[in-house]
């Protein structure tokens, strides 16, 4: 146990604590009390960077369940620190913001932030814990207590419809993801991801490395929204607009991003890895800035914004596992360029998308409505949100002097250096890089104006606000000032993340590249020349400002493209078939009707049976050891097989009982002819018994309905009946065969010389089922008697609907 | 009009005590000839059965006043009390014992630790056969 563990359980006691909050006196809102936990979490978590930066990480271990190689270790090194720095800080920005923004009496508060520290800790496990198996526990966390967060207007049928698809969509990447941890466990025999990266070799040779790669990417790609598995992020915009900001903008999304940058030591260097990485990154980014331009949602805009940058940071980190292939110092250092800007852009995001989420959360709180086509003339009204409005789009749009413009700068040389890669037939496709990110960030560019200026600029809309819009409260404008100025910050003085946060954060995505001692040599310059980066930069800005100009008349012309395709509809209609097959299927063979369960039965014991006999050579009829037949055996033999053949074609049940009985009497007689009195005294006796109770059924059938025709004839059962006999008769022939093989002593020699020594009794029968085995005795006794009760319950009790005895009828 | 089968009921009164002599002949003799506790019980419950029918429930049920589903009880716990009670004696469940002693009456004649056993399965089958057939006719 360590300060570590204590700051990951920390919000889950916070959480458990603070259903206690309702018995305070004047209930004041629980968010105040909230706001500690992150708060003092981040103030722990700044203090541990020096150390972070001097000696590379701190970890600490609890045992949990050894045996399986399963401990609860915490890893604090640069990725870690850079990620609870992201949870705590945007934490606390969040759950300040959430004061002002829930209501305390009209809202269940108290769950809302029960919901939330559940996550908070979940997620501070999942970027904290080395064990794979831990991690994978805090990761379904996430997915719950998401889950539950999206749903939490759960009167709302959107939401549940939301909180449902992401739960899907993100336990289904989940399961993979365990998948592939439970291979990488096979390769390498450790769950530690500290021993895994240094067995990376051996996992680049192994055979199922493929698999398991592949796996782990399905877990990060569902969890940060990458294409195509990114539709269930716009469904989750129905959560309140805090838990937008938190979780889908800053926090979970980037788990993902986190297992990927994770196990990019493990991975990297591999063709499938960086193909896969970034095709999906650059494929998101491309269709995530393109559909973002077509909301009218703000914060449905907001998700595709947040798709497309994810995507963004995906990409990044696919190239950047380049650097993993090269020993070369010199080259490798070149490529990990990518992995900076991806440290760099993704912590530019959680802050410009917190605050832009923010603001639409106040827009939609002063006007009662998101939808862009009618809002307009805000700007005057609301200066501050404006502010931040503007701060977050120009660093959302890559537009100096904000740190988005250094990390799109950032990312263009990082695609422009890919064409470089002589490897992977990036000769052939390294070209088409560079023009899939100019294309997206014209797009970003344009939505970000849009977001911008048909919300604040132009005339005010009327009729459509309900409310006379005016500034938010001071409280709700805190966390999208402090989260707008860091934006300007980062753009403006980006050396105060360099050394702190990316360059410790990279030592641990990019470990083994440099010699012991050394260190990255991160720079970010605000002003590097008019290199090929800033010309594309000036693209985007005019093409994209063209865009933004005709975009009113361009929405009539890209909409029938994207009702024709719909991932969403694929994902609706997935489901739907697969209810509505399963339902058929299982009407289909659950008939309700016992014959159809029968002929399952059978059928499957003779498939099994066949096969199994075949299988191992089973069959072999061996007649030499049988005994004679003698003429009466014959007679009767004959009589038995009469009567039971006789018994499906007779035409009323009378003579069916009789045929019954009359076979049953001729076991009788079998049993006298193979000398065995006992058993012909019980069957004659019981014989006559079951024949008597059969009389009484047939007596009391009910009147109606009463059919006395033939059985009719159906070539189903004829064939199953005739393989069960078949069957059964082949492998009791077969069996006997086999015995007289194979002869093993019988035990019966036994009995018959103990019978009068040691148990004093000449009827070995008797003395077998009352001494030798009279356990079976007893317990056949107590069978009988529980039948008998059974029978006497059935009858006299005599239970109506309501539970209450019904009298006996007349 | 009334059906008078005082035939039935006279040859009864006869047969019922044969086909008792038998069962409890089957009963105890069952250790060394065919025979044993379970026949013997279904040719006693097939004398009660036959004093059903050519009488009826209720005239029977006043002159046997036992309650049959404690009769099976019973026979069910005596097979269970037998196997029970050779634990007392530090021996393996359900361990029988005999020895033969001379009676005055009879002899030198063996007696065994399992008839009790077996006058449980014959109490029990009794029990149980009534027990259905007297169910199953009142419902009717």
């Amino acid at each position: 146990m360590s300060t570590l563990h204590a700051a990951i359980i920390f919000p889950f006691i916070l959480a458990i604590a603070v259903p206690l909050l309702q018995k305070l006196p004047g209930r004041p809102h629980p968010g105040w009390a909230v706001l500690s936990g992150p708060a003092a979490l981040f103030v722990y978590f700044l203090a541990q960077i020096p150390l972070v930066q001097s000696t590379g990480g701190i970890a600490s271990a609890i045992s949990w369940i050894p045996s399986l190689g399963i401990e609860f270790i915490v890893n604090l090194d640069g990725l870690s620190l850079l990620f609870v720095l992201l949870i705590t800080g945007i934490g606390s920005l969040v759950v300040l913001y959430s004061v002002f923004y829930m209501n305390k009496e009209k809202e269940a508060i108290y769950r809302f932030y029960v919901y939330l520290l559940l996550f908070m800790g979940a997620m501070l496990g999942v970027v904290l814990s080395d064990n794979l198996i831990v991690l994978y526990g805090f990761w379904e966390l996430t997915s719950i207590s998401s889950f539950l967060l999206i749903a939490f207007w759960h009167h709302r049928e959107r939401s549940r419809y939301g909180a449902l698809k992401s739960m899907l969509i993100t336990v289904f990447g989940g399961l993979a993801m365990l998948g592939g941890f439970v291979l990488i466990y096979l390769m390498t025999g450790s769950f530690s991801l500290k021993e895994i990266v240094q067995s990376a070799d051996m996992i680049a040779a192994h055979p199922l490395l493929l698999p398991a790669l592949v796996l782990v990417l399905l877990g990060a790609f569902t969890k940060s929204a990458q294409f195509p598995f990114h539709i269930w992020l716009p469904d989750a915009m129905e959560a309140p607009t805090p838990v937008s900001a938190y979780l889908h903008s800053a926090t979970m999304v980037k788990a993902g991003l986190y297992l990927v940058a994770r196990f990019s030591p493990v991975f990297s260097g591999q063709a499938a890895w960086f193909w896969l990485v970034c095709a999906v990154g650059l494929t998101t980014l491309v269709f995530g800035s393109f559909k973002a331009i077509k909301q009218t949602d703000l914060k449905a805009m907001l998700a595709f914004s947040t798709i497309s940058q994810l995507g963004l940071i995906m990409a990044l980190l696919g190239l950047g596992s380049a650097a993993g292939y090269f020993t070369d110092g010199q080259q490798s250092l070149f490529y990990s360029k990518a992995t900076m800007a991806a440290i760099f852009h993704l912590i530019n995001h959680a802050v410009f998308k917190g605050a832009l989420f923010m603001v639409v959360g106040i827009v939609d709180h002063e006007t009662g409505t998101r939808d862009i086509r009618k809002l307009g003339g805000l700007m005057t009204l609301m200066p501050v949100t404006f502010t931040a409005a503007l701060i977050g789009t120009f660093s959302m749009a890559g537009i100096p002097p904000f740190g988005g413009f250094l990390s799109k700068e950032l990312f263009f040389t990082a695609v422009l250096n890919a064409q470089e890669l002589g490897i992977w037939s990036m000769q052939t496709w390294g070209g088409l890089f560079p023009v899939i990110a100019w294309v997206a960030s014209v797009f970003t560019f344009t939505y970000s104006m849009i977001l911008l200026f048909r919300t604040f600029m132009g005339k005010r809309q009327h009729g459509a606000p309900e409310k006379q819009p005016h500034e938010a409260p001071v409280g709700m404008l805190i966390s999208p000032a402090i989260m707008a100025s860091l934006a300007l910050l980062f753009g403006l003085f980006p050396g105060l993340l360099t050394y702190s946060l990316i360059e410790p954060a990279m030592a641990s995505i990019l470990p083994g590249l440099l010699a012991p001692g050394e260190k990255f040599l991160v720079s970010i310059p605000f002003w590097h020349g008019w290199t090929t980066e800033v010309f594309m930069t000036l693209g985007v800005i005019l093409i994209g400002s063209g865009l933004f100009a005709l975009q009113p008349r361009l929405r009539a012309l890209h909409r029938p493209l994207f009702s024709r395709i719909s991932l969403n509809a694929a994902y609706d209609s997935g489901l739907r078939v697969l209810e509505r097959s399963s339902r058929r299927l299982t009407n289909r063979y659950m008939t309700g009707s016992v014959r159809d369960y029968l002929v399952y039965i059978f059928t499957f014991l003779v498939v099994v049976l066949g096969a199994i006999m075949v299988a191992f050579d089973g069959f072999g009829i061996d007649m030499s050891s049988f005994a004679p037949i003698t003429i009466y055996e014959a007679a009767i033999l004959l009589a038995l097989i009469g009567a039971a053949i006789a018994v499906p074609f007779a035409n009323s049940r009378l003579l069916a009982i009789i045929l019954t009985g009359a076979a049953g009497y001729m076991v009788t007689l079998f049993f006298v002819i193979f000398r065995a009195p006992d058993l012909a005294l019980t069957q004659l006796i019981v014989e006559t018994v079951s024949v008597t109770l059969f009389l009484l059924c047939f007596y009391h059938l009910p009147k109606l309905k009463k059919e006395l025709s033939v059985l009719k004839f159906k070539l189903t059962n004829f064939l199953v009946s005739l393989g069960v006999g078949v069957m059964v008769t082949l492998i009791a022939l077969s069996a006997l065969s086999e015995g007289s093989s194979h002869p093993f002593e019988s035990i019966s020699k036994f009995f018959l010389e103990a019978s009068y020594t040691l148990a004093g009794g000449k009827n070995v029968v008797n003395v077998i089922l009352v001494d030798f085995r009279g356990f079976d005795t007893m317990l056949e006794i107590v069978v009988l008697g529980i039948a008998s009760l059974a029978i006497y319950a059935m009858i006299r009790l005599n239970l109506g609907e309501d539970g209450e005895q019904v009298p006996p009828h007349a | 009009m009334k059906i008078n089968d005082v035939i039935l009921q006279t040859v009864t009164k006869i047969v019922v005590f044969i086909i008792l002599t038998m069962a409890v002949y089957l009963f105890v003799s069952g250790h060394n000839s065919p025979g044993g506790g379970f026949i013997g019980g279904l040719v006693l419950a097939s004398a009660l059965v036959l004093l059903f029918l050519a009488f009826d429930t209720e005239t029977i049920m006043k002159r046997i006043p036992l309650d049959f589903k404690m009769v099976a009880a019973v026979g069910a716990f005596i097979t269970v009390a037998t196997g029970a009670a050779s634990l007392f004696l530090d021996i393996p469940f359900l361990s029988h014992a005999y020895s033969y002693v001379n009676l005055p009456v009879f002899g030198k004649t063996g007696l065994a630790t399992v008839t009790i056993f077996e006058l449980g399965v014959a109490l029990g089958v009794v029990g149980v056969v009534v027990t259905i057939i007297l169910s199953i006719s009142e419902d009717v």
